[in-house]
């Protein structure tokens, strides 16, 4: 399908909104994407014609909602090429996913074992991995990252040893937008014999990853960041330790059978599925997969390393603005400041002007002591924004820039 | 002049300017009168908790009024936080306990009045009423 910028913007009702009286530029796509009609139109569809709770009623309405649930872990299987359906856990996000095996690995750690995470990661991130760690005495080990944001794996290759247990780094970064290499993070954890978990949730709605070539052990992403809702995402659970891992929560769809005695858990992905899912959200999110699938990787890879490159090149041509994250490998994110100006003036002034960004330190403080600065400005593009509506930005951050300087 | 009369002179001021960018200009002005605080007492407890920038307040009481300076290292919150000392500084605690902020809707900022808001406007106004309230049980 040719790519038609004009005809996908038409599928989102929001960008034809006014913010401040402007026509709404919408640069926060790493924080959360817009919804196509056809992605709202599915939880509507839901709702309207075949709400019911699934997997246990014997009712059409109920088996109808349970088919088009399971379709969708089928389309997600699909998308990601897992090996089995079963393997897509649904989640109510990237962040409940990591939960779930850093709660896994408690019962298989021991004091001496050690856990690798990235020097890039959201700091949220770190917290389920310190708090394992102060649990069962293992270490939490750093691979640090250079002056372009880039991870050092010189210094990954000497964390490594047969200590490592598990291996997490994001897939992109949400602060820089830089790409890391996990199929070579992977292959040398694999050497060791240690198990990987990659955070998907900034590279989902960029590329299409695929899980059993990158022979990865657990990968998770939420739905709302590729153009579907929020509160539903994805843990692709390799069947191996889906068996190996307890079940996280305890309640109705875990079980297998109960008596006061014992009770004997269901098999995955139900397992890892206590209580009544987010149905709408599951349906809806394989909605967002045939959309973007619709498009195409490709199309949406080369427009937005259009939007990238053109944008890139316009912003530096300003006196003082420097970008964090200049590693080759990035995706259409740009962390900016522009000298002597807070990234909190430059993001107020845009937003009066229509344009949404995010300032701050993106939940990633030790990036921002890392760059001694309090924070950056963040303009992170998706495959229906403009090169128009880069200009936009563009002018607006030389508006800005001579107000507050 | 009691803060009733500093918030009129303001709302007057405002009134002058047509669009938002001519107030967002004046405030960043006004932000450059503000009393700044003593650069000794830019420690942690004198941050405001809420702000994506940082705004430090300090406050004193001397006869019986209370006199705020502060300062941050965003330069709209310092405008705002200049025009909420300009209202607020130099009045007994129990007008500033007492005083309504509705001429913040008035000069046009009230975008800044949503607790949400990352600029902490709320939390500013919130702090220097407690620092009043402090006083005001002092007196007693």
């Amino acid at each position: 399908m040719a790519f038609d910028i004009e005809k996908i913007r038409a599928d989102f009702p929001i960008l034809k909104r006014t913010v401040n009286t402007y026509p709404l530029v919408y640069l926060d796509n790493a924080a959360t994407s817009q919804k196509p009609q056809q992605v709202i139109d599915s939880i509507v569809g839901y709702y309207s014609n075949y709400n019911a709770n699934i997997h246990r009623g014997v009712h059409s309405l109920s088996q109808e909602a349970t088919d088009a649930y399971e379709m969708a872990r089928q389309k997600i299987q699909k998308h990601f090429n897992a090996a089995h359906a079963h393997e897509i856990i649904f989640t109510p996000g990237t962040t409940h996913g990591i939960n779930l095996i850093a709660n896994g690995f408690s019962s298989l750690l021991k004091k001496g074992d050690e856990i690798i995470v990235s020097a890039l990661e959201h700091h949220s991130n770190i917290v389920p991995w310190q708090m394992l760690c102060e649990k069962t005495g293992a270490q939490l080990k750093v691979i640090p990252m250079n002056e372009e944001g880039t991870l050092v794996m010189s210094a990954y290759k000497e964390l490594l040893s047969e200590r490592t247990k598990l291996v997490f780094v994001n897939h992109i970064s949400n602060a820089l937008g830089t790409i890391n290499p996990i199929e070579e993070i992977i292959q040398l954890a694999h050497e060791v014999n240690a198990a990987v978990l990659i955070d998907g949730a900034q590279s989902c709605s960029h590329i299409k990853p695929d899980l059993q070539e990158l022979d990865v052990d657990f990968y998770v992403t939420s739905a709302h960041k590729m153009c579907g809702p929020t509160g539903i995402g994805m843990l692709y659970l390799k069947e191996e330790w889906g068996k190996k891992l307890p079940p996280y929560q305890g309640g109705g769809e875990m079980i297998a059978e109960v008596t006061f005695e014992k009770t004997t858990y269901a098999e995955m992905p139900h397992k890892f599925e206590a209580g009544t899912p987010n149905i709408s959200g599951g349906i809806a999110f394989g909605a967002a997969i045939d959309y973007l699938n619709t498009i195409g990787f490709k199309a949406i890879e080369a427009h937005e390393n259009a939007l990238l490159n053109y944008a890139t090149e316009a912003l530096l041509a300003i006196e003082g603005l420097k970008i964090y994250g200049t590693g080759t490998a990035k995706t259409s994110v740009i962390s900016f400041n522009i000298e002597g100006v807070h990234p909190y003036d430059m993001g107020t002034i845009l937003d009066k002007l229509g344009i949404a960004v995010r300032t701050g330190h993106h939940c990633a403080q030790p990036i921002m002591e890392f760059y001694k600065i309090p924070g950056t400005v963040r303009a992170s593009f998706a495959f229906y924004n403009t090169l128009e509506e880069v200009d936009r930005l563009v002018a607006g951050v030389k508006k800005a820039k001579m107000m507050l300087s | 002049m009691t803060i009733k009369e500093i918030q009129e002179e303001l709302i007057d001021e405002f009134s002058m300017f047509d669009d938002w960018m001519e107030r967002y200009e004046y405030m960043i002005d006004l932000g450059k009168s503000l009393p700044l605080i003593n650069p000794k007492e830019k420690t942690e407890d004198k941050l405001i908790k809420g702000c994506q920038s940082k705004v430090w307040l300090h406050s004193e009481l001397k006869n019986d009024k209370v006199v705020f300076t502060a300062d941050s290292d965003a330069i709209i919150t310092k405008g705002i936080i200049a025009i909420l000392i300009r209202v607020f500084s130099n009045q007994p605690p129990e007008a500033i306990i007492n005083a309504d902020t509705d001429f913040i809707d008035a000069i046009g900022l009230k975008e800044h009045l949503s607790p949400t808001r990352a600029n902490g406007l709320v939390s500013m106004i919130k702090q220097l009423k407690l620092y009043a309230v402090a006083y005001q049980a002092q007196l007693k």
